[in-house]
């Protein structure tokens, strides 16, 4: 801020280290029982044979993520026994002493330093257009502070408690690997990503297209369809050795022991139901409502019968498959359509016209997206999925920095029901609102001198999230139906969010199809 | 990005930073009998609440002033009311007389940090706003890096939201006084300051130069014409607010006696506790207290304290400017702090205020001072386990304050103002006194990160259990006496030109 010369790199260390003594801060709050998910695992993989990493279920959160993730547990739980050796017995179920608080939240800080690492490297594949001498009108630096200071990373990890930043991490680095054309380190980092943490399959698709079309075709033609005679066998073979080697890594010892469809059962519980215990703001969430309002007015207009309806309960529990009443209910098949229809679109979109590895981020965050809306039993913090990525969009282009506003905004609103208890209510709201102001102004300020970034009605619906805001975490708590009903707020918010979330879904694909008329014109 | 995105921005930050540290432990969590500041302010709640005006500085059946009596001046003692009115509503046990000693509950430090929280939204952080813009130099994104790095300061943050206590109420009001100084309205300015006086005694650091700055005001204006008008126009004001305060104790002499030898301690003695002042340090080497007896260790220490304070009054008397108001205030808040009678450490804050009203024009020597008062009171913030939180802050501050105000490039003689210096020391030999201060500071620093790893890391001596709380304070004690050196000097220096100030910006 002190406005060091334009060039130097000198404030992204601050930035970085500040952010990291920020996140600190909250060692002490509150954190859910994903922090006693993380201490069992530690606990298995210290203390168990590879054998029974898999089958361990002493405690309800058993291990269900890939084995790399496993081996990174493993490798913390060395350090985690200079804290406190207690933590890393499996039977000791729900230990919280204080060196095990301050181990596990220092783990996530200091694993996020990948995070600043990839930061790092997307800041430096930016493209300034004018390279402004102010500091705080460099896209590089808002970008940083965009991604260093995402409000969902650190509600996530450092109150809520998960390891999402350092995932994300290989996720950007793989990404600012691709933009800078070193196609075959993005490919390693992005297999190492899906077997620590599968969900990222949800962008799989984008990456398997871009990199089958545009690097293992060489050549174009003159109209930017495929040259099919440019086809590099060379290169797929680079590609699969490595995506087969960091399989083979993770999952082989596995299936040596003939454990792989243990893992995989661990890995894909489709026994969940279509909706997590909050709903997440997707198309689900909307279909859930409509049921309910449909069965609703059906009782009111005498159409229906109560007692003829089956018990739907779809916020009831965390682990249980629900039922409609009157609209069809989902399979996790019909899901996986959806999802795929969904992403088709932009898949094809950059297969018949590569636009480079913005095309594809674009294609990303539009996979990201589509199975955030369509999936099945999606948690509401997969959003950061888009979010993060579609920061990097938002600061070289006008149009989805006005996008990245309408879903970083909702998207991060939806997080709030994560922290419910009332010490941490003020942490959500500054943080929210640091945030928020500060992507609203500094992307404004960085594209000002062409009107507002948002359109009006945009500008009321997201004016509307402050109403539901206070409806929900202050007005409501204090009204009686807090006893009776105390999942409203919870819907209300997630219904009004997922409505921000489908429409800059569909911006998004607006944008990409323009961008097609566009070039067929030309 | 436009100056109020920004400053909103800072403020949040500095908000959440305060709230983050309020998530940690306070001072005597779950220590029966005592507890600690925490319990001492709940039970001011509860003795307000339930015991009329006449009982709250006595002794009574109802009062015992050995638990925790209440020995801050009335302001206090309302706010405790208010205080206590919201928790009746909220939860009765909260405030109940007698059975609710030692009452601790999530909720309730919910409550309590709430409160703090309050009173520093509506009182402490809008004067560093209008400090910051209005009365600090430079262009407006130089104003929010002193104003960051102002509310940043981790010394207030760890006491009040950490032990828990309310200094940024009185710090905050005498901020205000300063504003209001420093914009002209010399009335509302001692209004001001008057009231934080009747918050916390402990203000009478400050209460020197405000009288000196105001009469030399005065006397400069003529004593005879507008000036006499100023002086009586002040007069007044003071005279008024301290009456309106005192209103339910003056009815009888012996209530307002009552209060005043219960705001004025003198039998408890020279000094408590591990302190970074003068006197704890000599004890080191003479025991004080056996060889003085009580009564001469009072005049010694008013004798030492009137001595040290009297420099700096006498320069601002002549010299009433607003720059020179400033130094004097740390000059004299210095002075109170290593001389005085019954000082506690966090007393250091009274001094650290004003420091930061300088953290825009001495950037390197504010910063050192400040981090130095800090580390001072690492032991209690030890006893308080808020050591991750110490450490958290301490860190950030420094590094932001480094690096906003390139405190380390800007450290060139003329910058650190040690023209006096060369005047007091012209027979040594020409010295690159700019490179031996920012080796000292780099020194200095380490050993403060070392003397924390060690009091956390080892052991004491068998012998000398307070081998590492000693060897703080006194080290602390050396850096404030230092400072105040300095601060004297640069107060008898020429003060700093329009020009040359331009030209650092």
């Amino acid at each position: 801020m002190a406005a060091p010369v334009a060039d130097s790199w000198s404030w992204f260390p601050v930035l970085a280290f500040a952010v990291s003594l920020f996140k600190c801060l909250f060692i002490n709050a509150y954190h859910s029982t994903d922090f006693e998910v993380h201490r069992n695992w530690l606990a298995i993989t210290h203390s168990l044979p590879l054998s029974r990493w898999y089958y361990e279920n002493s405690s309800e959160w058993t291990l269900d993520y890939p084995p790399l993730f496993a081996w990174f547990e493993f490798g913390l739980s060395h350090v985690a026994r200079r804290f406190d050796p207690d933590m890393l017995d499996v039977q000791r179920l729900q230990h919280r002493s204080p060196p095990t608080v301050l181990f596990q939240r220092l783990s996530v800080v200091c694993s996020d330093l990948l995070l600043v690492f990839a930061t790092r490297e997307c800041c430096r594949c930016v493209r300034e257009q004018k390279p402004s001498r102010d500091l705080l009108k460099r896209p590089s630096f808002i970008l940083a502070v965009l991604l260093l200071w995402n409000f969902g990373l650190l509600v996530v990890d450092h109150v809520h408690f998960q390891y999402n930043g350092f995932l994300f991490g290989v996720l950007l680095l793989s990404v600012a690997k691709h933009l800078q054309s070193r196609h075959l380190q993005g490919a390693l980092l992005f297999a190492v990503l899906l077997n620590l943490k599968h969900i990222y399959l949800y962008v799989a698709p984008a990456y398997g297209i871009y990199l089958l079309r545009s690097f293992c075709f060489t050549q174009d033609n003159t109209d930017s369809s495929v040259r099919w005679s440019s086809f590099s066998p060379a290169r797929l073979a680079a590609l699969g050795v490595i995506v087969t080697s960091v399989c083979v890594v993770s999952f082989g010892p596995f299936v040596l022991l003939g454990q792989l469809p243990q893992v995989l059962s661990r890995l894909f519980p489709f026994k969940r139901g279509l909706c997590h215990a909050y709903w997440a703001p997707n198309a689900w969430a909307l279909y859930n409502v409509l049921d309910k309002t449909l069965v609703t007015l059906g009782v009111r207009l005498k159409l229906l019968q109560e007692a003829e309806l089956p018990k739907a309960s779809m916020t009831g529990g965390l682990v249980q498959e629900s039922q409609h009443a009157l609209l069809p209910s989902i399979s996790p098949s019909v899901t996986l359509v959806c999802t795929l229809l969904s992403v088709l679109p932009a898949a094809l979109s950059i297969w018949l016209r590569p636009r480079g590895a913005r095309g594809f981020l674009r294609c990303l965050v539009l996979c990201a997206l589509g199975s955030f809306l369509f999936g099945w039993h999606v948690h509401e913090k997969a959003v950061l999925m888009a979010v993060l990525p579609l920061s990097i969009l938002a600061v070289e282009s006008r149009e989805d920095a006005g996008i990245f506003l309408v879903l970083a905004t909702t998207g991060h609103y939806s997080l709030f029901p994560l922290l419910f208890t009332p010490a941490e209510l003020p942490i959500k709201i500054l943080l929210m609102l640091m945030f928020t102001l500060y992507s609203f102004t500094a992307l404004t300020s960085l594209f000002s001198g062409h009107g507002s970034l948002l359109h009006p009605l945009e500008v009321v619906y997201l004016l509307g999230l402050v109403v539901v805001a206070i409806a929900c975490e202050i007005v409501y708590p204090l009204t009686p139906w807090q006893q009776t009903l105390p999942f409203l707020p919870l819907l209300a918010t997630s219904v009004y969010c997922a409505l921000g979330v489908c429409y800059s879904f569909v911006r998004l694909y607006v944008i990409l199809l323009r961008q097609e008329v566009k070039s067929k014109q030309l | 990005m436009e100056t109020w995105s920004l400053v909103s921005i800072c403020v949040l930050l500095c908000v959440t930073v305060r709230w983050g540290v309020s998530l940690n432990s306070y001072s005597g969590a779950g220590k029966p009998p005592m507890f600690g500041d925490y319990e001492a302010q709940r039970h001011w709640q509860e003795v307000t609440y339930n015991l009329p005006v006449q009982e709250w500085y006595f002794n009574t059946t109802d009062n015992d002033l050995n638990y925790w009596g209440l020995d801050y001046p009335p302001l206090t003692a309302y706010h405790s009311l208010l205080c206590a009115h919201i928790a009746k509503l909220i939860n009765p046990e909260w405030v109940e007389l007698h059975k609710s000693r030692g009452y601790e509950s999530s909720a309730h430090k919910l409550f309590m940090r709430a409160t703090v929280l309050v009173a520093d939204l509506l009182i402490y952080i809008p004067a560093a706003v209008l400090y910051c813009f209005y009365l600090s130099d430079g262009s407006s994104k130089k104003k929010v890096c002193t104003l960051l790095c102002f509310l940043l300061y981790p010394g207030l943050i760890l006491i009040d939201y950490g032990h828990f206590q309310y200094n940024g109420v009185s710090l905050g009001l005498a901020l205000w006084g300063v504003l209001a100084l420093g914009l002209g309205w010399d009335a509302l300015g001692s209004m001001a300051f008057s009231l934080a006086l009747n918050y916390k005694q402990m203000e009478l650091y400050h209460a020197l130069p405000f009288f000196c700055y105001l009469l030399g005001k005065s006397v400069k204006q003529g004593l005879m014409g507008r000036g006499l008008f100023l002086l009586v126009k002040i007069a007044v004001t003071v005279v008024v607010t301290f009456a309106l305060c005192w209103l339910p104790f003056l009815s009888d002499p012996s209530q307002a006696l009552q209060v005043v030898r219960r705001i004025f301690p003198v039998a408890r003695g020279l000094f408590e506790d591990k302190v970074a002042n003068t006197w704890c340090s000599l004890n080191v080497l003479i025991k004080i207290r056996s060889v003085l007896s009580a009564d001469s260790q009072l005049y010694l220490s008013f004798a030492c304290t009137l001595l040290a304070v009297l420099p700096s009054s006498i320069r601002l008397l002549t010299k009433p400017t607003f720059w020179q108001f400033k130094l004097a205030l740390v000059n004299s808040s210095l002075a109170f702090f290593l001389f005085s009678y019954q000082v506690h450490e966090k007393s250091i804050l009274l001094a650290s205020l004003p420091v930061c009203l300088l953290l825009n024009d001495l950037p390197l020597m504010a910063i050192w001072f400040l981090q130095a008062s800090t580390f001072s009171m690492m032991p209690l913030f030890l006893k308080d386990g808020l050591l991750v939180p110490y450490v958290v802050t301490s860190l950030a501050f420094l590094l932001l304050s480094t690096y906003l105000f390139s405190a380390l490039e800007h450290s060139s003689e003329d910058e650190l103002r040690l023209g006096g210096y060369r005047k007091l020391f012209f027979c040594l030999p020409s010295l690159d006194l700019a490179c031996i201060v920012r080796w000292k500071f780099y020194i200095s620093i380490v050993a403060m990160a070392a003397l924390t790893f060690t009091t956390v890391a080892m052991a004491p001596p068998p012998r000398l259990p307070d081998f590492f709380p000693v060897l703080v304070s006194v080290f602390a004690f050396l850096h404030f006496l230092g400072t105040l050196i300095y601060f004297n000097i640069v107060q008898f220096s020429s003060p700093p030109s329009r020009k040359s100030q331009k030209k650092n910006n």
